[in-house]
């Protein structure tokens, strides 16, 4: 589960982080009262405030939802304009407004879960504030990667030296915390991915007037594993709804993993790898996917026929393809799903079935006597999948 | 021989009381796996399975009583990982994990207590292991399978029978079928397998099913590219018209920042020495354009 920065900055510095302030604002006057506040700090060295669209998608940026005012008018104007945008489909629903930061220096800092290795990884690099795949590819020996250890996390030798790979300089003590902090989150909220980038040294001013540079957490990033959801209930408040289709919180209701995609050939397929090669076969039989469904494991009827509403639910639908191999799933259970769903429907879109595995025979019985279309093989279906989904557009 | 179990396999089931604990051990049994204990704790003394299978409070206990040397676990996910730390405790040399939607970091420090006792771990989120005539730990369905010398290892569950179910038909079978599991960490990776396959007498002939996400199938490519010169070998990935950005459904079947595509794991079996088929049906034969006769 993606989380917006607004929140994963709060999990920092829940756990001990260096943040500076912010609010999150839902209208341009809140955004406005939260401007006159920063405006007014004799800490802000740049005298202005930063306002950033609160969107779960990358390249803000670039689409004119992170930007700076100078004035109260000028923040409640930016924040309207912004509030006003959709950036990549998603609407804008909160700005986050902040002193903007007057930036000594840009760092990247991020842990991730290393599949080849099985350990979390730190990312490190001197170059932030860029996006790191980039750098990746421009100048690769800028990139420090270093694990922490699967039982002992990242011992303080080991912070020291990331710290100074990466090339804090003076900030060398805070860069190490800031490591050691970023790994304490990961673990405290089952994080798969904590992304700060930029992690920058900024000038602020004390209240004597005199300067001050600190390295702090500018930007943050940070995905939740949905596997450990069910032990951070505190966490799921979190969840940006705006950001997701309804038919996928329909389908979490029924445990069914739904992906809609463009194409115009339903599937229902049990088991993920199943399913992309389902979705794979359509295609190379000249058809194109509506989407990716998985009913998963042991699916009863009242599953299935969720499943069914959901793949109805688009209107781009022309064929449904359904191919499930029954393992711990009973072909029964799904062919009497597939049968309720079919009574209940609204619209006639036809359907080919392809029940193999488990109580394949008990299927084969209640679809023939339902006058299911069947195919035999995977092929098959797919082939009698593509020519239904074309004759019901011609 | 065949690989990871056999006919000196001992299997005890963790979660044998469970429903598919119990299910699944019925089935393991039917098929003729020599699965001699089972552990939940705290219904130690009974007997599960038509009074065939006596279960035991602890692993330790069972594996004294029983000489078990494997180990199957059905135990849900939020004491999943302690099941395994007790089987490793108790000195199993090889854990099926079949408990899917375990939180990935906390199997981190799991695969390392595995790898410091020199123990195998399969899985998590797997569907086990068939060595054809000999035994089935796991849930695959017993039905699909047919001896024979091929070995097939995959990252996933349903697709995996597609693929074997091909194979019986054609009259191809199978040495050991492996599934390792669709989560982001998980105890033994594709190229692990490709070993033991290779040092398997039996064995000669592999199908490496994969799918989008990570590098896995690339690093076993790389090694099979010297290593397996001379196999059959083939192989399927599932996901080429999967989308980025999304997770398909496993934790680990995602494509992002243009890592983990379909065509690069393609590209990479191929420069190998992979035979990669379109679909499924078509590994039968294209194994025997490999070369393989079985």
């Amino acid at each position: 589960m993606k989380i917006h920065e607004a929140d994963a900055k709060s999990l920092l510095v829940a756990q001990g982080l260096p943040v500076p302030a912010w609010e999150v604002a839902r209208t341009p006057t809140q955004a406005r009262a939260a401007a006159v506040r920063f405006l007014a700090d004799p800490g802000n060295a740049t005298r202005k405030v930063v306002i950033k669209a609160q969107v779960l998608v990358g390249g803000r940026g670039k689409a004119g939802g992170v930007r700076l005012a100078g004035t109260a008018d000028e923040a409640e104007d930016v924040a309207a304009q912004i509030l006003a945008l959709e950036i990549k489909g998603l609407p804008v629903r909160r700005v986050l407004v902040g002193p903007a930061a007057e930036i000594v220096k840009e760092y990247y800092l991020s842990v991730v879960l290393d599949r080849a290795t099985r350990r979390l990884m730190f990312i490190g690099s001197a170059e932030g504030g860029v996006e790191i795949e980039q750098v990746a590819v421009d100048n690769p020996g800028a990139i420090v990667y270093e694990h922490a250890d699967p039982l002992l996390g990242l011992p303080d030798y080991a912070a020291r030296e990331l710290a100074f790979k990466i090339g804090f300089g003076p900030h060398w003590k805070a860069g190490a915390a800031i490591a050691k902090g970023l790994l304490k989150t990961m673990l405290a909220y089952d994080a798969d991915l904590v992304e700060i980038n930029p992690l920058a040294v900024i000038r602020e001013h004390n209240a004597d007037g005199s300067e001050v540079e600190r390295l702090v957490c500018l930007d943050a990033k940070m995905t939740l594993d949905d596997s450990a959801l069910a032990r951070h209930t505190e966490l799921e408040s979190l969840r940006d709804l705006d950001a997701e289709d309804p038919t996928d919180v329909e389908a979490r209701r029924y445990d069914l993993t739904f992906i809609k995609l463009e194409g115009d050939i339903g599937c229902m397929v049990n088991g993920a790898g199943l399913a992309m090669t389902t979705m794979d076969l359509v295609k190379r039989a000249g058809g194109r996917p509506a989407n990716f469904l998985d009913i998963g494991g042991g699916a009863k009827a009242d599953r299935v026929a969720a499943a069914m509403r959901l793949i109805l639910d688009d209107p781009n639908v022309k064929a449904i393809l359904v191919n499930i191999f029954g393992g711990i799933t009973r072909g029964d259970e799904v062919a009497r799903g597939l049968i309720e769903a079919r009574a209940q429907q609204e619209r006639e879109v036809p359907m080919v079935v392809r029940i193999v595995g488990t109580n394949a025979a008990e299927a084969a019985e209640l679809l023939e006597a339902a006058s299911f279309v069947t195919a035999a093989s995977l092929d098959e279906a797919a082939e009698k999948a593509v020519s239904a989904a074309k004759a019901a557009a011609a | 021989m065949s690989i990871l179990i056999g006919r000196d396999t001992r299997l005890l089931v963790q979660g044998i009381t469970g429903r598919e604990g119990e299910f699944h051990s019925r089935a393991m049994v039917e098929y003729g796996t020599p699965l001699v204990a089972g552990v939940t704790p705290g219904k130690g003394g009974l007997m599960a399975i038509d009074g065939a299978v006596p279960v035991f409070d602890t692993v330790a206990a069972a594996v004294e009583a029983t000489g078990a040397n494997a180990s199957c676990i059905f135990v849900p996910a939020a004491g999943a990982p302690d099941a395994v730390l007790e089987s490793v405790a108790a000195g199993i040399a090889t854990i099926f994990c079949i408990t899917e939607g375990i939180p990935a970091l906390d199997m981190i420090a799991v695969v390392e207590e595995v790898r410091l006792a020199g123990a195998r771990l399969i899985g998590p989120n797997c569907p086990g292991a068939t060595s054809p005539g000999k035994a089935k730990v796991g849930i695959i369905p017993g039905s699909i399978h047919r001896e024979g010398r091929v070995g097939v290892v995959s990252r996933s569950g349903t697709l995996t029978y597609e693929a074997v179910q091909a194979m019986t038909d054609a009259g191809l079978g199978q040495s050991t079928c492996v599934g390792i599991g669709g989560d982001p960490v998980i105890g033994t990776q594709f190229l692990e397998i490709l070993q033991l396959f290779e040092a398997d007498p039996e064995t000669d002939a592999v199908v490496l099913i994969g799918e989008i996400g990570g590098t896995a199938e690339e690093e076993a490519a790389a090694w099979a590219a010297e290593h397996l010169r001379d196999v059959p070998k083939v192989a399927f990935i599932a996901g080429r018209t999967a989308p980025e950005g999304k997770r398909m459904g496993h934790a680990g079947a995602i494509v992002s920042g243009g890592r983990g595509t379909a065509a690069s794991k393609v590209e990479a079996l191929e420069a190998a020495g992979f035979r990669v088929a379109g679909s499924p049906t078509e590994l039968p034969a294209l194994l025997r354009d490999a070369g393989y006769g079985g």
